[in-house]
């Protein structure tokens, strides 16, 4: 290994990065966009679904109830159908996606209280909205009885400890600088190198005294500094836009970060290796995106997944990574009570980037 | 470390298959020093496939090379210290200044950096670059990049520079001087070993070897090579040498033709028997046609040395 020639590899990259107005648009372009997208689009909290009320009973209480539930922001009533079979044509439409139903006799139930005095009818084909439907069936129907009681106590309290307001974006965008780096990382390094080989360039390199070893890591390095800015572009942006709060010391934010963009770029140097040309390593590096960020646990809870889903996501290098960063920034954590996590990450970057190396060949056969 | 007196390049029943195909066939080579050696022959005759044997690019199939004292491909990273390798197509990086491409293999080649100023500011100055020093590679006209290339090559002062068909994007003037240069770097001691398919490339090299199919089919120096000649190099003046040519197309002892303006250059079998069978043809054509034997050229020998391989695979019934 020859510093002088590592570092000239380094600025060669730079050089030629610089003059990629694509790639360059690219780094500060797509943690931004999709910090906008994501924080802004993604939100599990539904208000104004678009519903549908069926009021059979038509007396004082029902329309109060009506107004009660409207009042919550949940439902938006903009139909009032007069049948069930018009309420089924408007779900079955999509007019609607949910609707109460208020049957003739809701005094006598709410009264008597052995029967569910209401129904709340949901368009099951959008998980989303039954999830909203959950939050209604909670709904202190007590309160409408006369004469009033007082509203019974939950079972279990929750306390919420680390996003009091439930706010989305303090859950998402910690989990978004993986998915940000993911993307970048593998893609770029992935392409950078194969583009090397289809452009002919190799063939002048290796025969040249440069070694595997500088060759692969003269490619990587200029691409951590990328990765370190986009992680500070999504943490200016998080906490200026969303209000993430950063709990954690930010030391440890960008050593989980720097370990995480060193596994990620050793996957991109991977699949380099493995691609002949750049539609192939592109390809590739999505078929490695798409698991990574639906089995995380940065959509989906990894404690719902099967076992062979929780087996697969423990080798990815972003399930530890979002674990740490969510971790550090909303719990306060530090890296020494995450340390499993981080050797995870080590250790995948550390045996890809290996393997890799011993697969790059100074020849062409 | 051997003799300097020693070849450059000796290879033995050196073998390359891709799958079925015998890319490169049991060829032996032996390359002096200080001299310009040839590798002529047509697309697809091995010859890049052999080049990049030599500097330990591609594994042999069979055979042993030694280039420079190195056994090839075991010591191949010593060797390459040592030697300038130009590929076929421009392999330096089009988004990079010619200044930050030269810079780039200087530093590659572990130049000191003072060395290594004082020898890129020379090469821009040799190759006519001064001016373009801060275009990027990817502008430059075919022959700007192959000045660009051949400098890149040469930049660590290398023994023996190997060079692909240097010369198949460049106009002829560019080629003119393309050549001046090659003879300068082995005034200076360099050893080269150059690949093309134009003849009068192949016509200024001091040893030349014609490669066919992946044998090599001839071996020497051009003057050695045409004297040596087997058969005889016929001149046919007539009024339509088109139709001399279809004539003779499938006469016995005839090898080849081609038609050089007005008359019909016939590489023939030497024995007078084939020269009565000619006369004749012609005669029965009513062609009337004033026939002398002249000089063979390297054209000549390259046809004459592409053609026997057919025959010995089909011999005539």
């Amino acid at each position: 290994m020859n510093l002088r020639r590592l570092w000239s590899i380094v600025v060669k990259e730079l050089r030629q990065l610089r003059r990629d107005r694509l790639t360059f648009a690219m780094i500060v372009g797509i943690p931004t966009m999709q910090l906008l997208l994501f924080g802004y689009a993604i939100n599990l909290d539904v208000r104004h679904l678009d519903a549908a009320v069926l009021d059979q009973a038509r007396t004082a209480q029902s329309r109060e109830l009506v107004v009660t539930v409207a009042q919550s922001g949940v439902l938006d009533f903009r139909h009032a159908p007069r049948t069930p079979q018009e309420l089924a044509a408007l779900l079955r439409a999509g007019a609607i996606s949910a609707a109460l139903v208020i049957p003739p006799d809701f005094e006598r139930r709410l009264a008597e209280g052995d029967r569910p005095p209401l129904q709340l009818v949901v368009d099951g084909s959008d998980q989303v909205v039954q999830q909203a439907a959950r939050q209604l069936a909670a709904l202190p129907l007590a309160a409408l009885r006369y004469p009033a009681q007082p509203a019974p106590a939950g079972n279990v309290e929750i306390v919420n400890f680390y996003n009091p307001e439930r706010r989305a974006p303090v859950n998402t965008v910690p989990g978004l600088i993986g998915v940000i780096l993911t993307m970048t990382m593998v893609l770029f390094t992935a392409m950078a190198i194969v583009r090397e080989r289809e452009r002919g360039n190799l063939e002048f390199l290796i025969a040249t005294p440069v070694s595997p070893a500088e060759l692969t890591l003269g490619k990587v390095l200029p691409f951590v500094g990328i990765g370190l800015i986009q992680v500070s572009v999504v943490l200016l942006l998080g906490v200026a836009i969303f209000r993430v709060p950063i709990r954690g010391s930010l030391l440890d934010v960008y050593l989980a970060s720097l370990v995480f963009i060193v596994a990620s770029l050793a996957l991109g140097v991977f699949l380099s290796t493995l691609a002949r040309t750049q539609f192939q390593a592109m390809q590739m590096a999505f078929f490695t995106f798409l698991p990574q960020i639906l089995l995380s646990g940065f959509m989906f809870p990894y404690a719902g997944m099967p076992r062979p889903a929780q087996w697969l996501a423990e080798i990815f290098p972003m399930t530890h990574f979002v674990r740490l960063i969510r971790g550090i920034l909303l719990r306060a954590a530090t890296l020494a009570e995450l340390w499993p996590e981080l050797a995870a990450l080590g250790a995948f970057g550390a045996v890809l980037l290996g393997v890799s190396i011993l697969r790059t060949r100074k020849r062409l056969d | 470390m051997p003799s300097e007196s020693a070849p450059a390049i000796v290879a033995r029943g050196l073998s390359r298959r891709f799958g079925a195909v015998r890319a490169v066939d049991s060829v032996d080579l032996t390359v002096a020093r200080a001299q310009v050696y040839g590798f002529l022959g047509p697309n697809g005759s091995g010859k890049s496939t052999t080049i990049r044997m030599l500097c330990g690019l591609l594994l042999p199939s069979g055979g042993a090379i030694e280039v420079l004292g190195y056994k090839i491909p075991q010591q191949a990273e010593p060797l390459k210290r040592r030697i300038g390798y130009m590929t076929q197509k421009f392999s330096l990086y089009d988004d990079l200044s010619v200044r930050e491409n030269l810079e780039f293999v200087a530093a590659v080649h572990e130049l000191p950096p003072a060395h290594a100023r004082r020898r890129v500011e020379a090469l821009l100055a040799r190759h006519r670059l001064a001016e373009l020093h801060a275009q990027l590679a990817g502008t430059l006209s075919g022959g700007e990049k192959q000045r660009l290339a051949l400098a890149a090559a040469v930049l660590h002062e290398p023994e023996l520079l190997l060079l692909d068909e240097p010369t198949s994007a460049v106009d002829p003037q560019s080629r003119r001087e393309f050549w001046d240069a090659l003879f300068a770097l082995v005034d200076a001691g360099t050893t080269i070993l150059v690949s093309t398919h134009y003849m009068d490339e192949a016509e200024r090299c001091h040893r030349l070897a014609i490669l066919d199919h992946g044998r090599l089919v001839a071996d020497g120096a051009p003057r050695e090579l045409a004297e040596a000649l087997p058969g005889v190099v016929l001149l046919i003046d007539c009024d339509n040498p088109r139709r001399a040519q279809e004539t003779l197309a499938n006469e016995r002892g005839v090898e080849a033709t081609a038609q050089i303006g007005a008359s019909l250059r016939v590489l023939a079998a030497a024995d007078a028997a084939t020269r009565a069978r000619i006369d004749a043809a012609l005669q029965r054509a009513g062609i009337a046609a004033r026939i002398a034997p002249t000089r063979p050229n390297l054209e000549d020998v390259f046809v004459a040395a592409t053609r026997r391989r057919p025959r010995a695979e089909a011999p005539p019934p």
